[in-house]
């Protein structure tokens, strides 16, 4: 077992072992991992499945129903596109063609760099300053393609 | 003396760059010797100033916005530190036009405390409602919400009164309160500032139902896109159990009431509230078949009272004045304030809690000041992703439940978006039948199939492919949706496809012959 391996089985562990006693642990459970590793490893599934003794396919039909977990590595950052109303109102649909261009990916893609991987969002509740993005954990408002540039930059540059 | 300069940190506030204007202050009070107190509050919901920096002083406080970083030095050198004049001084804060005119209930204490400080928000009538449940049995708290008239502000009305007392007459070994904390439609984020701004009237009014209904353990189930709610909630918990308001005693009545924040993981159906509590119980967010009603077999199978975030904050100003109080606001069978959330091309974006009956033109013009982009008001969607597209002639219509299900419409959550004339309304009909694809649950075949076959016939028509056959078959599709789904998702995407085609036919043509005025 790799090193690298062995870090993730631990962390694996880890949260089973703080959460899957909670009452309805399984979300938090991926959550827990997803936070630390980025996505949900294939060898994850197994694990959770034993530890609340829950066939994989119940498992695998839970990560795959929610659009916020993934089940590959996402890259360095993640820049969530609002593309709901109240943003397209004020022109995400030219901002996410202007992302895309600028990234030179579509949704769900990651750059070649490995920097960014670029996801669509239904509403961050950002609607009064829209058009919105979120990058990570952090939302941005009033985000015209030059800011979505600016910012960007910014975030790969603080890496 | 030491100023006191109140920076938001509420996450829109931080969007357009507040953290950066709060450490900007810090470093030039600190260069100048200032003695100041940074205080990190809510938002009051003037959106198009923030960040909206304010500064106490002898006669109230004095607002400054929107600021950014580079304004902070010529902010300080016009001594705004005493309220001195500036070009982005917009005077004493509470003598805001905007906000004067505003009837805060639950929203009274938004962008006033710091969140996070419970002196602050006992100060300011914090738990008095709590105090005042606590000397009540339950039949009589729960009367309380029932005379306030209050109706779930989460989208479908229902007297909150009742769902309670279902459960409080339901007897169990375990009862639940929960809390719909998953905003996920589009135009709204009042949920969002109450979490951020007041967490503690949400934990208050959540404590009140506890007590009332005799639930021993509540949950928030926060939508994923809200990391910001998520930790100012976790915090705002752990304080209050130190404080003794959340626990095995709460406030030292022998009674328990322990609180616990859960995260959703992005589906807009987990805010359906029975699929909410498949996902609370840690399966995909599936709707279940009613009855049994969430009041009678809810989360694990046990009495639950499942309420949005708003109608959970409205109980602690209920039981704190009264329920006469707050049922006075209002008309017809809409009883109370409702905090209306303006977005989209408004000039003036922003949250504005009102009695119910204010007119959508009121909220669009005098409120909203028409469109950001200058350019005349074409439509105005209400309630969410689910909410019919109105036109002008519409506008004169009171918020009040009743008079939108007349037109048509509905009130939903309380956001409003405004498009204006370059709006392409069969671009956002085929967006509607998008939506549905993307979020349904897949339970129902007409929401799950008939939503990517209506992208594909709207794209037809728009192509100019067999037009009037193709406009017969969208409203036959709308048809089996709206009668063949299970819940609101696929029962509903069909308003805002019908409202569009009804008042804007002619965005549904081929695109050259589109659009020449
Ligand atoms: C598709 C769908 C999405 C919904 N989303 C939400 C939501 O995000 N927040 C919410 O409070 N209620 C939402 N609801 C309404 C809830 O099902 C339920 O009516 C509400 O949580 C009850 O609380 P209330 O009576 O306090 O409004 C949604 C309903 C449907 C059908
Ligand atoms: S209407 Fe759609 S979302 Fe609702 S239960 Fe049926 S398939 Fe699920
Ligand atoms: S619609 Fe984009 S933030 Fe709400």
């Amino acid at each position: 077992m790799s090193e690298h391996e062995q870090d993730r089985n631990a962390v694996i562990s880890r949260v089973l072992e703080e959460r899957k006693h909670q009452p309805g642990a399984l979300l938090p459970i991926l959550h827990g991992i997803q936070d630390v590793l980025g996505y949900i490893p294939r060898e994850a599934i197994a694990q959770i499945a034993q530890a609340l003794n829950l066939s994989r396919a119940e498992i695998h039909g839970v990560v795959s129903f929610y659009h916020h977990f993934r089940t590959s590595p996402p890259g360095r950052h993640t820049v969530y596109l609002c593309r709901a109303e109240s943003c397209q109102s004020m022109g995400a649909n030219q901002l996410v063609e202007h992302a895309k261009a600028k990234l030179g990916v579509d949704f769900h893609e990651t750059t070649r760099d490995g920097a960014f991987t670029l996801e669509p969002i239904y509403c961050l509740g950002n609607c009064a300053c829209s058009p919105a993005m979120m990058i990570d954990e952090e939302v941005y408002g009033r985000v015209t393609p030059k800011r979505f540039e600016e910012v960007v930059r910014t975030v790969k540059e603080a890496a | 003396m030491s100023v006191t300069i109140y920076v938001p940190r509420d996450s829109s506030a931080l969007s357009v760059g507040a953290e950066a204007v709060a450490g900007a202050i810090a470093v030039e009070a600190a260069r100048r010797n200032s003695d100041v107190i940074l205080v990190r509050n809510g938002s009051r919901g003037l959106y198009w100033l923030e960040p909206m920096v304010e500064i106490e002083t002898a006669q109230g406080r004095v607002a400054y916005g929107p600021v950014a970083m580079k304004d902070v030095a010529s902010l300080f050198d016009a001594d705004f530190l005493h309220g001195g004049r500036h070009v982005l001084c917009i005077g004493p804060t509470e003598k805001i036009p905007y906000l004067q005119k505003q009837e805060r209930l639950t929203f009274a204490r938004v962008g006033i405390t710091d969140p996070l400080s419970l002196a602050d928000y006992a100060v300011h009538g914090g738990w008095k409602g709590l105090r005042a449940a606590l000397a009540m049995d339950g039949a009589t708290a729960v009367k309380q919400v029932t005379d306030s008239g209050l109706r779930g502000r989460g989208g479908a009305a229902f007297p909150a009164g009742i769902k309670w007392k279902t459960v409080l007459d339901t007897s169990a070994d375990q009862k639940y309160v929960v809390c719909n904390a998953d905003e996920g439609d589009s135009g709204t984020y009042s949920d969002r500032m109450i979490m951020e701004g007041d967490p503690y009237v949400l934990i208050e009014g959540m404590a009140i139902a506890g007590i009332a209904v005799g639930a021993t353990q509540g949950y928030i189930y926060v939508r994923s896109e809200y990391p910001h709610s998520c930790q100012v909630l976790a915090e705002a918990i752990a304080l209050a159990k130190a404080g003794g308001y959340l626990g095995p005693d709460v406030l030292g009545s022998g009674k328990a009431f322990e609180l616990e924040v859960r995260k959703g993981a992005g589906a807009y159906i987990c805010g359906e509230e029975t699929s909410l509590l498949e996902s609370l119980e840690g399966k995909r967010g599936m709707v279940r078949f009613k009855p049994p009603l969430p009041a009678i077999a809810g989360l694990f199978g046990k009495p639950t009272v499942i309420n949005n975030v708003i109608t959970l904050a409205s109980v602690p100003t209920i039981f704190a004045n009264g329920a006469a109080h707050y049922r006075d606001f209002g008309m017809g069978r809409s009883r109370g304030t409702l905090p209306i959330q303006l977005a989209g091309n408004l000039k003036y974006c922003g949250l504005v809690e009102k009695a119910f009956g204010v007119t959508l033109r009121e909220l669009l013009y005098d409120y909203g000041g028409g469109s950001a982009s200058g350019r005349p008001l074409r439509a105005v969607q209400i309630g969410g992703p689910l909410g019919a597209y109105l036109p002008e002639q519409q506008f004169d219509t009171p918020l009040d439940y009743e008079a939108f299900m007349a037109i048509g419409a509905m009130v939903g959550h309380g956001g409003i978006v405004a498009f204006d004339d370059t709006v392409d309304m069969a671009g956002m009909a085929r967006y509607a039948m998008e939506f549905c694809a993307i979020e349904s649950c897949g339970k129902c075949t007409p929401c799950r199939i008939g939503s990517t076959r209506g992208v594909e016939v709207i794209d037809h028509i728009v192509s100019g492919l067999e037009r009037e056959k193709n406009i017969a078959l969208l409203e036959d599709l709308c048809d089996t949706m709206l009668n063949g789904s299970l819940c609101a998702l696929g029962g509903m995407t069909p308003f805002p496809v019908q409202s569009a085609l009804k008042y804007f036919p002619n965005d549904f043509r081929a695109a050259p012959k589109r659009k020449v005025a």
